[in-house]
């Protein structure tokens, strides 16, 4: 573990959605400012800053973290997955954006990154979710606009469009 | 085919699917912006002897600290509804009234800078005593937060509607209940935020500001920042992070910031924190309420008295307090009640300010008159289904005038609870209970009936002041929508509308209404809600409030389109050689209606002002329209303290079946019906999305969340983990259910829709705990400790 100077600069280096990016943060600089305000990559929202609403959640290193609790040095090498990188290419959408939209499972879409990303890793690896168990789930994130009635459908047709299409990721 | 009806996809949603959503802190800050921190009271009620700022002056990358020496020298205090010797300020002057009040601002180069600077602020507090309940803010002895007020009560109103006294004396039965309504927040995802900067060669602010409405507010804060008004732009990001009323009390941030700004020289930039936003943005009224109605033997509800105290805390700020007047017109609910008296206190205590927020007074109104409901059910021994009907307004009266002024449009109550009790299975819900009890469990069924306003006229608020207070200050009445239609030198038509939408699909739905006016497709439109006062037509009732889009802001949409359409008629019916009357618009042309084949492209036609104004006489000339509507039911308070207070009411029935586990007191709700008539349905998908999230919020209302001060004033729900918002594992699919009666006062025939089950939930959830529990007196929320306690206690 290297020793960080508080009061200096250091170069942080990660891989974005493919893209190796980098950005100087002092060690107390939050991933999600140095994502937002240092990379430009404001798809990631801050709810809280502690952990508890789920808006900022991304994917380090293939599994689902919040970056408002993770420090912009620590991220240092890590290969990290944020909402950006979602969509197969602009102007289309993947096939759980796609079922989010048709189901109306976003209304301010505030939180709907973090669910997203969180949805993204799931599915990946729970390919065929009870409602009971997508709901205990998605019980990381809050949403104050929907309800989760519409969030829980898109995901449900998600996950049986993506057994049937064998779509990964 | 109308696209009106139809749940088409939203416009909005491919760009917030993709992390390319326009939130307020994502739009670029100008050039040489600084950063704004907020240095707030621990004290819920301290004199404030000293401030020294100047080790924060000093500290690393600051460049100016703010206090009330800067507000009180370049701003004015923010002006409020009532008639009362207090001044607001939006920074604590000499005294501090509640915890989280701003005392000092920093700003820096950056966020991180400018809180640590916040730590070298040195502040001598003198503790003073705190009113904290509104119970001991009745008392004459309480700690006064306003000397200038002589007490805590701002406001002492009484009414009397028909004969109240006369019925009581006559009744066979009283029934009362008291209700002490905890204090909540709808507590959108994304908190405050703005962008403040100030032109001192033209003594013009601009503000960039998560602001959600009503624009009444911009005359206060030109007030405040001793401005006229054509010198306070104010801005409104294209997307918003939620709002449900509470990112309309960000505006005493607006005169703060802009403050800042003019100090520092600088742009500023503040985006709240969340610890900041629940410990001081804003809260809906906590309300402590004794309501008493005179019944007959079968039920039937002869007289109300409404006796209602609310807290609004430490300062009155604008629109405050409208809370508590915004349901007066229908303080007898969904009932049929002759007379009414009222008593209506507005007391001040040592927590934070009070605003808008999603039901805006229905949730406290309908909680007393809905336990009512169920407590006249248990004391005379009746079937509380019974007691609704009997007292419903009955079908075929509409437009009905209620006791205190309302003007109820349309809706046939009687027929829509009979839907909703067939279609949603209470006789089946009701067996269920039967078997649970007799298997020992603790279950019981809830219902609620509720009439949702929607549209606020603006002079309702007025009913506050005496008829002479009103007579010397001018009538208020009204609620202006606006909508401006442009036709582009190519044809295309872009729209614009002062809605302000926080998550709600504006943009789609003006693109189905432009749609089917014009003859085109929804993706042919381009609609435009971000808002700027120096350009864009508005006036004060604009932003998105009360429920307004749907029946006001649409409505507007629609009358701006016709206009368009009979000019463009005229110009076609020249080219087309048939009368104007039988011009029509369909897939993309402009047509005699019978010989589709005599036509136009539409675009070709709406191109023409531009490129050929010479052929078109001087009132054909479709270039731009802008609509104004005001309905003109929302009339001034009568000299009896008649008020229509809002210019729609929907109706619901709700009805529900839940179980209280015996060892921990946990709800789990069994099954849920909601029963909505909103006028004409503009979107399926969206109306099932209000009505879906709005039950999320009363369930967490109901159940779990609330703003809890402890006894020495300090606020203990500052975080998260302590103010529990339900989430996916909690809230149940409630079956929704429509039932359609268009009102006739307005233009698409849409009412209100997006916060009727703020109103209705807690109380039917209630009703169906007390009915489960057999228990008389219940305050929300309803957490397992609360209700362990009554079981156990049983």
């Amino acid at each position: 573990m290297p020793r960080l100077s508080p009061d200096a600069r250091h170069t942080v280096r990660v891989t974005v959605n493919g893209r190796a990016l980098e950005g100087e943060a002092e060690p107390r600089m939050l991933l999600t400012d140095f994502l937002r305000h240092k990379l430009g990559l404001t798809g990631t929202h801050v709810g809280c800053e502690h952990g508890v609403c789920g808006a900022c959640t991304i994917q380090i290193d293939g599994a689902p973290a919040r970056a408002c609790l993770t420090l912009a040095v620590q991220a240092d090498g890590a290969d990290i997955r944020t909402v950006e990188g979602l969509a197969p290419e602009p102007g289309r959408l993947s096939i759980l954006q796609e079922a989010f939209r048709r189901h109306h499972a976003l209304q301010c879409g505030f939180c709907t990154a973090g669910i997203l990303m969180s949805l993204n890793w799931y599915l990946a690896r729970t390919p065929d979710p009870s409602e009971v168990e997508l709901r205990e789930f998605l019980s990381g994130h809050i949403c104050r606009c929907t309800g989760y009635v519409p969030i829980v459908a898109a995901a449900l047709d998600a996950a049986q469009r993506l057994r049937e299409t064998g779509e990964q990721r | 085919m109308n696209w009106v009806g139809q749940s088409i996809e939203r416009v909005e949603d491919a760009a917030l699917l993709t992390g390319r959503g326009r939130y307020i802190d994502d739009l670029a800050a100008p050039p040489g912006c600084l950063h704004a921190a907020v240095l707030r009271s621990p004290h819920p009620h301290a004199a404030i002897r000293a401030i020294d700022v100047s080790a924060a002056r000093a500290a690393k990358g600051v460049a100016a600290v703010i206090t009330a020496d800067d507000v009180t020298q370049f701003g004015a205090p923010l002006l409020a509804g009532v008639k009362a010797n207090i001044r607001c300020w939006p920074i604590a002057v000499e005294r501090v009234r509640y915890v989280g009040e701003p005392v000092a601002v920093v700003i820096a180069a950056d966020r991180y800078l400018a809180e640590d600077a916040l730590e070298l602020i040195a502040v001598d507090y003198a503790p003073l005593p705190i009113t904290l309940r509104p119970a001991d803010a009745l008392k004459p002895d309480s700690a006064v937060l306003h000397e200038g007020l002589g007490s805590n009560i701002a406001s002492d109103r009484s009414f009397r509607y028909g004969d109240p006294a006369g019925a009581f004396a006559r009744a066979a039965h009283r029934v009362s209940v008291k209700v002490d309504y905890p204090r909540n927040s709808c507590t959108p995802i994304e908190t405050y935020g703005l962008i403040a900067d100030y032109d001192p060669g033209e003594d013009a602010y601009d503000m960039l500001a998560t602001f959600q409405g009503p624009f009444s507010i911009h005359a206060v804060l030109a007030r405040a920042l001793k401005v006229p008004g054509n010198r306070l732009r104010l801005r409104t990001p294209p997307d918003s992070g939620g709002s449900f009323g509470v990112k309309q009390g960000i505006f005493p941030y607006i005169a703060l910031m802009g403050i800042a700004a003019r100090v520092a020289g600088r742009p500023v930039k503040w985006i709240e924190d969340r610890l900041e936003h629940l410990a001081a943005s804003v809260s809906a009224t906590n309300r402590m309420i004794t309501l008493e109605a005179a019944v007959e033997a079968d039920g039937r509800i002869t007289a109300l008295a409404w006796d209602q105290v609310e807290d609004v805390g430490a300062h009155i700020r604008a629109p405050e307090p409208a809370t508590l007047y915004r349901m007066h017109g229908n303080l007898t609910g969904a009932y049929d009640i002759a007379n009414v008296s009222v008593r209506n206190r507005v007391v001040m205590t040592n927590k934070t300010p009070t605003g808008l927020n999603r039901g805006f007074g229905g949730p406290q109104v309908y909680y007393a008159l809905e336990r009512m409901m169920q407590r006249i059910a248990v004391e005379l021994q009746l079937d509380p289904l019974n007691v609704i009907r009997r007292n419903l307004v009955p079908s075929g009266v509409f437009p009905f005038r209620t006791a205190t002024g309302g003007l109820l449009d349309s809706g046939d109550y009687p027929a829509a609870v009979q839907q909703a009790i067939d279609e949603g299975g209470l006789a089946e819900l009701r067996a269920r209970q039967q078997q649970a009890r007799a298997e020992g469990r603790l279950y019981g069924v809830g219902m609620t009936a509720v009439v949702e306003p929607s549209v606020s006229n603006m002079g309702y608020i007025t009913t506050v002041l005496t008829p002479a207070e009103r007579r010397k200050a001018g009538p208020k009445n009204g609620a202006q929508a606006t909508a401006t239609i442009s036709l582009d030198p190519g044809g295309a038509v872009t729209v614009h509308v002062s809605s302000v939408p926080q998550g709600q699909g504006h943009r789609t739905v003006v693109a189905q209404i432009v749609a089917d006016a014009f003859g085109l497709r929804p993706s042919d439109i381009r609609v435009i809600t971000e808002m700027d006062t120096a350009r864009d037509a508005w006036s004060i009732a604009s932003g998105n409030y009360a429920s307004r889009f749907a029946p006001a802001v649409g409505g507007a949409v629609q009358l701006a389109c016709e206009r368009i359409r009979e000019k463009l008629a005229r110009a076609a019916a020249a080219q087309l050689n048939v009368p104007a009357d039988e011009i029509e618009f369909a897939a993309s042309r402009v047509r005699a209606r019978g010989n589709p084949d005599n036509a136009l492209p539409f675009a070709r036609l709406a191109a023409t002002a531009h490129w050929a104004p010479g052929t078109l006489a001087d009132d054909d000339q479709a270039l731009r329209e802008t609509v104004f509507w005001t309905p003109p039911q929302l009339t001034a308070p009568t000299e009896e303290d008649g008020i229509n207070s809002s210019l729609c009411h929907g109706f619901i029935f709700d009805f529900c079946g839940l179980e209280v586990d015996r060892i921990t007191g946990a709800v789990r709700i069994d099954k849920y019906v909601t029963m909505h008539d909103c006028g004409r349905v503009l979107h399926p998908g969206m109306v099932a999305g209000q009505v879906a999230g709005g039950f999320a919020q009363a369930l967490g209302a109901a159940l779990y969340e609330a703003y809890v001060y402890a006894d020495d004033g300090s606020f203990i729900s500052g975080t998260l983990a302590d103010y529990l918002m339900p989430t996916s594992a909690e809230v149940p699919a409630p079956l929704i259910l429509h039932f359609e009666s268009p009102s006739p006062f307005t233009p698409l025939g849409a009412k209100g829709v997006g916060e009727g089950n703020c109103m209705s939930t807690p109380v039917c959830i209630a009703n169906a705990v007390a009915d489960a529990l057999g228990v008389k007196e219940l305050d929300l929320p309803l957490t397992p400790a609360k209700l362990a306690a009554l079981v156990h206690a049983a």
